[in-house]
């Protein structure tokens, strides 16, 4: 099967209507989105939505509106939250989906109607469970009744209309935060480099982190990027919301885990009882770095779930709550209720440079082995 | 991956069978059990109680209470506000399905069949599509739509998710034919059939359990979807995922009626899961696992 034959020109046939409507609807698209965010399209509300509108060329004056605008602390904040919604919520799913892998993987009875109970909530939409999730987490009633079953005082809550916050930082310190963490990842690849012995890596890794932190120390402290302190952290108001993402994703990883558990062939777990392994060290030695591939995959599907979540958000708590709003809520919210389509495009394109950190590495990392095999 | 592990997986429980004395480990085992199936089952409590309420007997104090009188009213009168909703997502999903199986599954063929050079390159940026957030294309998709004249018609959504498919579906469809041995498209070639012979002959009539579980993902994705419902339809080709959040946004209603359009909006998806589950936790493992 070599060459060119007719076969094959009809593979590609086939494939060109697809190809073609990927290349315009993902990746021309994209372009397009970039090249609105750098315009000032509905920065002025009359030419919005006018048939012929001016646009101009901005630049990144709308990224940098973004990050330093004196107006745009809700999207400062949805940018935090949306970190901590993404780290609680890939924990969570994590945690409790593996927890339940690893009991119905005891095999108890009835397994079939257990995980068909873990898993179901996968099935609905997102708008569903944020209007089943909404009424429960009412503040006077709901969840916060429950302890009236027992005779006990009612919670008091507020849940979805908090306004409380923690580990608030100022965003001004963002570069240097930023710098630290980078800085701080980059000595642990250069310490995991060293140890493998992979000399070229050992120094550019250090000679990155060494820059970064010199940078941070003698740069990184001058910079202004807002006037005033303004401080953004994580919203407690936003806990609701995580259970109920949780409530309906992890079902998704005790699938996944069971599947992974369930691959381990039996002959493993024998040969590990009959070197003496406890019930423990089993687990710690033999099972869990099995199924660590599987967490990482987890990981990067949860992961671009949570970053670009905004159905369950606009269900549970409506799209003016700014205590609970993400960025993939403005963006929906700043270009077809304001018009604002520029600056839209520009939220657009900073959840797709997100996306693109979690899912670019993954997918070519999956595609390097595989070509590898052939 | 083996997604179908599971399956063979109870030959190997012969340990529960046997009548032994109950271990302490299996009572903590059942007590866990129970205690997370209440977490995910407590939610429809509440869902089904406070549906099944009439609007007076709500109250936010007795929310765990259930009805003293049901109220099956609730949902002829959810119906009436969002049931024409439900009819458009039930053309928009089964129309869609269908076209994106179809393409998913000539791609898959093609792709995993007759690889040509830089196919699996080719695979990877098709793939991508599948992870993009959509905000990063809604205004040009928005504008893309409106230009065809489609805005607002329910076949621009249809479109919109036909196109956005073709990642899932190709992949799902491409790893199950990988399964397919090579020697049999040899043997037909052999015989002198082309692509179209083997695709008919071969490979589509095997095809049954791909198209079962690329059609039950599709159609549970397509019904559930929120952004494009909420951007490129207006009142009378809105999905029922957009009718349920405006009916449950408002203040004014009663909540017995958003519950009960809940439950009318997650019935087709549910029993579609309840009773091809297997299919389902297919698919949904295809969307997680490339290669």
């Amino acid at each position: 099967m070599k060459g060119l034959s007719k076969d094959r020109l009809w593979s590609i046939a086939v494939l060109t209507p697809s190809i073609i409507l990927i290349a315009v609807f993902v990746y021309g698209f994209i372009a397009r989105s970039v090249y609105v965010s750098m315009t000032d399209w509905g920065n002025d509300p009359a030419q919005a939505l006018a048939l012929n509108p001016i646009i101009r060329f901005t630049g990144f004056a709308n990224y940098q509106d973004l990050f330093t605008g004196f107006l745009q602390g809700r999207f400062r904040q949805e940018l935090v939250s949306t970190i901590f919604f993404t780290l609680f919520f890939i924990l969570g799913c994590l945690g409790l989906g593996l927890g339940l892998a690893l009991i119905l993987d005891r095999n108890p009875r009835g397994e079939g109607l257990w995980r068909t109970i873990f898993l179901f909530p996968m099935s609905l939409s997102f708008i569903v469970t944020g209007t089943i999730w909404r009424w429960m987490l009412q503040p006077q009633g709901g969840l916060n009744q429950a302890p009236t079953l027992f005779g006990a005082p009612p919670s008091t809550f507020a849940w979805l209309s908090s306004t409380d916050a923690i580990w608030k930082f100022d965003w001004n310190k963002l570069p240097l935060l930023t710098a630290s963490v980078v800085g701080f990842v980059l000595v642990v690849m250069a310490v995991r480099a060293a140890r493998s012995g992979d000399r070229t890596r050992t120094l550019v890794a250090g000679g990155c982190a060494a820059l970064l932190f010199l940078w941070a120390l003698i740069i990184g402290p001058n910079i202004k990027m807002l006037p005033a302190p303004e401080l953004h952290g994580f919203n407690f108001a936003l806990i609701g919301i995580i259970i109920a993402a949780v409530w309906q994703m992890s079902g998704y990883t005790m699938a996944l885990y069971l599947a992974g558990l369930r691959g381990i062939p039996e002959e493993l777990r024998e040969a590990a009882k009959v070197d003496g392994a406890n019930d423990l060290g089993m687990y710690q030695h033999v099972i869990f770095p099995l199924l660590a591939p599987i967490t990482l995959s987890a990981m990067i599907v949860l992961g671009h779930i949570s970053l670009k979540i905004f159905d369950l958000v606009y269900a549970m708590a409506g799209p003016d709550n700014i205590n609970t709003s993400v960025p993939a809520l403005n963006m929906y919210l700043t270009s077809f209720r304001q018009n604002q389509f520029a600056l839209g495009a520009a939220i657009g394109t900073i959840l797709l440079i997100l996306v693109a950190f979690v899912i670019v590495p993954y997918l070519s990392s999956q595609f390097r082995t595989e070509e590898g095999h052939a | 991956m083996t997604a179908n592990a599971p399956v063979n997986a109870p030959a190997a429980a012969p340990t529960a069978a046997p009548r032994r004395p109950i271990k302490p480990g299996r009572v903590v085992m059942y007590a866990l059990l129970v205690l997370a199936a209440l977490f995910f089952l407590v939610p429809v409590y509440l869902l089904v109680a406070t549906a099944l309420k009439s609007p007076d007997a709500i109250n936010l104090s007795t929310t765990w209470h259930w009805p003293s009188a049901l109220n099956w009213a609730s949902f002829s009168d959810a119906w009436s506000k969002i049931g024409g909703n439900v009819l458009n997502s039930l053309f928009l999903a089964v129309t869609a399905t269908l076209f994106s199986a179809l393409l998913g599954s000539l791609n898959g063929y093609a792709l995993s069949k007759w690889k040509f050079r830089g196919a699996n390159t080719l695979f990877a940026l098709m793939l991508f599509g599948m992870f993009i957030p959509y905000q990063a294309v809604l205004i040009p998709l928005f504008q893309f739509i409106k230009s065809l004249g489609l805005y607002g018609s329910i076949w621009g959504l249809i479109l919109a998710h036909v196109v956005y498919g073709i990642p899932i579906t190709t992949l799902i469809f491409r790893n199950f034919y990988a399964d397919v041995p090579d020697a049999l498209i040899e043997a037909a070639t052999i015989d002198g059939a082309g692509f179209w012979q083997i695709y008919g002959r071969v490979i589509f009539p095997i095809s049954i359990p791909g198209f079962v579980v690329v059609i039950i993902w599709q159609f549970t994705q397509v019904w559930n979807e929120f952004l494009f419902a909420a951007t490129l339809t207006n009142t009378t080709s809105q999905p029922v995922t957009y009718a349920l959040s405006q009916l449950a946004g408002g203040q004014a209603v009663s909540w017995n009626l958003p519950m009960a359009g809940a439950i009318l909006a997650a019935l087709p998806t549910l029993l579609v899961y309840i009773l091809l589950g297997r299919y389902f936790v297919r698919g949904l493992l295809a969307g997680s696992v490339k290669g």
